[in-house]
């Protein structure tokens, strides 16, 4: 949206294509709807920023289509995407793909029973439908998202039986090193804090754990995390975001790289946005995770380069626009390095053999273990071998733990791998769909 | 599993039962607030499935609408009197 609102005021005649029903993305989504903290609750500050950005964009001019899923990109820029069960086409000068963050997969045995989900996904039912967890619900894993939704379902009145604290030891001594960046940006850490507290004075018990498994038959039934067992109805797991990379990865000559930090595949990018594929750019979380609003930040920076790219705008001209949003952004990222360090993804050899890592073909990790000891190099090549990465999601879940839990099989970095590639139609398509391009 | 904090405007069919919802929410939510929480059979070993993402990324949420099958429920906005059913085996052509 930030992207939109620059680029139509330089002039640029913008096409936004967006999956999701309404804007405001992920962190912004239903805002102003169902999303609508008070005015000292958590996430309120941010709910704020989301509104006047989508009131914005509502004036900018810039033409809008939700509910509009990206299939395929061509040589020349050619979109396909899907709205409705039809398929359309279109054709851009400058293609800017937003595609934002998933959930990091935190695979433990028993995580496909109906009943264990994202704190994300919880959180976006709380944002889309006022929904409120309730019974025996547990929390488990680390991450910034995990205390904000804890704090956030509280304040609304929901009840939660444990937060099962999953990160590593030491957090706090390894991010020590990066406090000084991080606090030239308090606010992000005053409010996380803040979340924190409000967990603690809620009476919620946080746990230290490791091992965690989820039990059940049709549906979730209890947990077992070391040694103890706990009836649950819910289960809600994180550790962090990753980048989307699903359209990306399918572009021929986008290259990725493996960003040791983040745990994950990220496109390469010039400080513009630039991709390696001409006329291609990514902003946002999709580029690496900066959060809200460094993305903001970078999509205006990028459609200031768009505008470059089509000569609406000199190279200087953009220079003069883009440097003060250069250095927002970086005060952004400054407290990223912190971050990382106080939640180091969690580690992929502790992932037990009978882990389904691949939910779509229901692959554990022990075999994608065995297939290593058997020579399968990387990720690409475990297709022959299993079909893990092949199912209707693509990779798109599993990809990190897959990649993760290779590269410690064969005892090399995950950078050393090449990544999972992908391909259009980047979602099913119906033959429907199909015939309606003809 | 989960409550609403909000009223209901609709209802929806799920398997021919009655549940109540509100247009325009995810068919997802709608589902998981009625106490459904298994969606789908894996094609695989018939295990019962449910939404892991809610944001159109793991494909576990699919369900048949209106008598199509591999729709992402947590993609699919409820309207008025929606007919869905879990999906059950092969997923077909994709
Ligand atoms: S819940 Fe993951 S795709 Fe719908």
């Amino acid at each position: 949206m930030a992207a939109a609102l620059e680029a139509r005021a330089r002039g640029i005649e913008v096409l936004l294509l967006d999956e999701n029903l309404a804007p405001g993305g992920q962190v912004h989504r239903a805002v102003g709807g169902f999303h609508r903290p008070e005015p000292r609750a958590p996430g309120a500050a941010q709910a704020r920023e989301g509104l006047r950005l989508i009131e914005a964009f509502r004036a900018s001019g810039a033409e809008a289509r939700f509910g509009a899923t990206l299939w395929a990109v061509e040589e020349d820029r050619t979109v396909t995407w899907s709205e409705g069960g039809v398929a359309h086409r279109a054709r851009a000068g400058v293609l800017l793909l937003c595609p934002g963050a998933i959930e990091r997969p935190l695979p433990i045995p028993g995580w496909t029973l109906p009943g264990v989900m994202g704190v994300g996904a919880a959180q976006i039912l709380l944002k889309s439908a006022g929904l409120l967890p309730e019974g025996r619900v547990w929390m488990a894993g680390q991450g910034p998202l995990l205390w904000l939704y804890a704090a956030q379902m509280l304040a609304k009145g929901g009840r939660l039986a444990g937060i099962l604290d999953l990160s590593p030891p030491g957090g706090w001594k390894r991010a020590a090193l990066h406090l000084p960046a991080a606090l030239t940006a308090p606010g992000y850490l005053l409010r996380g804090l803040g979340w924190m507290a409000r967990v603690r004075r809620a009476g919620v018990p946080v746990i230290r754990a490791r091992a965690l498994a989820a039990e059940g038959g049709e549906r979730l039934t209890h947990i077992v995390f070391d040694g103890r067992r706990e009836a649950a109805e819910l289960l809600l797991l994180h550790d962090g975001v990753v980048p989307n990379t699903q359209i990306t990865r399918a572009l021929q000559g986008c290259a990725h790289l493996w960003d040791a930090a983040q745990a994950c595949l990220r496109p390469v990018l010039d400080g513009w946005g630039n991709t390696t594929r001409p006329g291609v750019l990514v902003a946002g979380d999709g580029a690496g995770i900066g959060g809200a609003r460094a993305a903001e930040f970078s999509g205006r920076i990028a459609a200031l380069e768009a505008a470059r790219r089509l000569g609406t705008l000199t190279g200087e001209q953009r220079d003069a626009l883009a440097g003060p949003l250069l250095l927002r952004r970086q005060a952004e990222l400054a407290p990223r390095p912190f971050l990382d360090a106080l939640f180091p993804p969690l580690p992929a050899a502790d992932i037990p053999d009978e882990t389904l890592l691949c939910r779509c073909e229901e692959v554990t990790a022990g075999r994608v273990r065995a297939a290593t000891a058997l020579g399968a190099q990387g990720p690409n090549q475990l297709k022959a071998y299993l079909r893990a990465g092949m199912g209707p999601c693509q990779g798109r879940v599993c990809g990190p733990a897959v990649h993760a839990v290779m590269a410690a099989a064969r005892g090399v970095p995950p950078a050393a791998l090449e990544g999972l590639r992908t391909r259009f139609p980047s979602k099913p398509v119906t033959v429907g769909e199909l015939a309606s391009l003809a | 599993m989960f409550r609403r904090s909000g009223p209901t405007d609709c209802t929806i069919a799920w398997e021919g039962r009655e549940i109540p919802a509100r247009a325009g929410e995810p068919l997802a939510a709608a589902l998981l607030a009625a106490g459904i929480a298994a969606f789908r059979e894996t094609p695989v070993s018939g295990a019962p499935r449910g939404p892991l993402c809610l944001m159109g990324a793991c494909f576990d949420c699919l369900v048949e609408v209106e008598g199509v099958p591999n729709r992402q429920a947590c993609l699919v906005p409820v309207t008025p009197g929606m007919r869905a059913a879990p999906q059950r085996g092969a997923r077909g052509a994709l």
